[in-house]
């Protein structure tokens, strides 16, 4: 494990019924970094995340997070909301919380994510984007540094969709979280990632880093590579930085 | 010059009828109000049915003697009690099988054989074993309100969102935090279903088992009254019974828009 990574994966394999999700992945993720797993369905992204986060155990293979207290200071953002829906949206958020200032903290954060009017509500009465924002922000709560992102911005259209990408990129990027973020969408990889996994035939097959302040033709580029490395095709030779 | 009338105006100077208040009592006024009429115009003969108000006056002569009022104390205490102890049961075994498949393997199928046969098949077999006594009639409703709790409890918790129970989990709850914020608040809506199905068997039962073996009642009220003809107080006695589902009804109405408060919510409340 290299000394400044904050999750070290090393030869990691998960079978499920004789079925391989994984196969001998290992990936070291520095602490900081904003790392998305790319790939088409059933190549292990989410199995990869899932593992990551403690929800699954491999079958064999070593997940190391280098923090002794590893599970307070993960959270996961899931594509569906899991938003409690009997709680309101100040309770959604505090409810897994241990510490006292719960609810200042909670109401702190609904700020950040630009909801405090709504503090009273109940899930059934945001939009789809809305409730993807209360789970953010209940997500960091615990003032986590790692965060887990599987496909949380899937079931949004594209104008939420662009809003979101800002807003977590936005808080990521202040709070210095390392963040592990599954997406099919490898345009939105591109524009919010440092460094971009190809997951593969169950294993990280290619890695693309991104260069930092990347304009719009940047992110074309490195979205072009990354496909064509998925789809196995020859790069696109008409886009230019 | 004419003074502009904005569309808020007029809404304001509309009467409205509290339609939603008024629809419910409706056909009940108007059935009471022909079936009375038929009385008063010798259409109906009172052998067959008395009128409305002859059994509203047997009902004020049967308060003022005390003979209602005790007949129903007893019966709402063979329900509640009934109520309660099945209920109970039928809770905390659905608690206990939908939490936990071992329980589940070892008790679910022998509840589902019991749950099969009609609870008031039982009467003589709980007659010879208990008599006639309260406890009879207790354990009667007992048995009838047990399974439907049973039954909705189990459901509901054993069909909580799996993605709700994972979240919990990824946020480290507790058994007991999982249980209290996560399954039963979940399973809450069913089995709230349950205790509202249970209540409606609850009387049906009370009904019967007074009917066959008491000596108090208003089943029992009923019966007696049928052995002296007395259609008045036989009638009123089914009204009585209405009443108290009714009622019955409306509690556990009332319980669930408390405490299934959200789900009334919506976006066109905004």
């Amino acid at each position: 494990m290299n000394n400044n990574s904050m999750i070290s994966i090393k030869n990691v394999n998960k079978i499920y019924n004789n079925l391989t999700a994984l196969h001998d992945v290992s990936l070291d993720i520095q602490q900081g970094e904003f790392i998305a797993l790319v790939g088409m369905s059933g190549g292990g992204k989410s199995t990869l995340l899932r593992l990551i986060a403690g929800l699954e155990q491999p079958t064999s293979g070593l997940v190391t997070i280098n923090e002794t207290d590893s599970k307070s200071l993960m959270r996961v953002m899931f594509q569906e909301d899991r938003l409690l829906p009997w709680m309101s949206v100040l309770d959604n958020l505090s409810f897994g919380s241990k510490d006292k200032n719960t609810k200042a903290h909670a109401q702190e954060l609904l700020e950040l994510v630009e909801l405090t009017t709504y503090a009273d509500h109940f899930p059934n009465q945001l939009s789809g984007g809305q409730k993807q924002r209360v789970a953010l922000a209940r997500a960091l709560m615990t003032n986590p540094k790692i965060l887990l992102l599987d496909e949380p911005l899937g079931a949004l259209d594209a104008l939420t969709r662009r809003k979101m990408q800002d807003l977590i990129m936005d808080i990521c990027q202040k709070q210095n979280l390392t963040t592990i973020l599954v997406t099919h969408d490898v345009e939105e990889a591109a524009r919010m990632a440092d460094r971009i996994i190809v997951m593969k035939d169950s294993t990280n097959s290619y890695e693309e880093s991104c260069p930092k302040n990347r304009n719009s033709g940047q992110i074309g580029i490195v979205t072009d590579r990354v496909l064509s490395e998925i789809l196995e095709e020859k790069p696109s030779q008409q886009r230019t930085a | 010059m004419q003074k502009p009338v904005t569309i808020s105006d007029t809404r304001r100077k509309q009467f409205h009828l509290p339609v939603d208040k008024i629809l419910p009592f409706l056909i009940p006024i108007i059935v009471i109000l022909i079936w009375q009429v038929s009385s008063t115009f010798g259409w109906l003969s009172s052998s067959v049915l008395p009128s409305p108000m002859a059994v509203l006056q047997d009902g004020i002569k049967l308060t003022q003697s005390g003979e209602l009022p005790k007949n129903l104390s007893i019966s709402l205490y063979r329900a509640t009690v009934g109520l309660l102890i099945g209920g109970g049961i039928g809770f905390i075994l659905g608690f206990i099988n939908g939490m936990s498949k071992t329980f589940r393997l070892l008790f679910d199928s022998s509840i589902q054989m019991f749950r099969n046969i009609p609870h008031l098949a039982l009467i003589p077999l709980i007659i010879i074993w208990l008599g006639i006594n309260e406890s009879a009639k207790i354990s009667l409703v007992a048995i009838g309100t047990m399974f439907p709790v049973y039954i909705n409890t189990f459901h509901g918790i054993s069909s909580v969102d799996p993605d709700l129970i994972e979240m919990g989990k990824s946020y480290e709850l507790s058994k007991g935090q999982m249980f209290f914020k996560i399954i039963f608040p979940a399973a809450l809506p069913q089995i709230l279903v349950g205790i509202r199905y249970a209540l409606g068997v609850m009387w049906t039962t009370l009904i019967v088992a007074e009917t066959i073996s008491a000596s108090s009642g208003i089943g029992y009220m009923a019966n007696n009254a049928e052995d002296f003809v007395d259609m008045e107080t036989v009638v009123l006695c089914i009204v009585v019974y209405a009443i108290l589902g009714k009622i019955s009804d409306l509690v556990a109405k009332s319980f669930e828009s408390f405490l299934l408060d959200w789900q009334n919510t919506g976006r066109s409340n905004i």
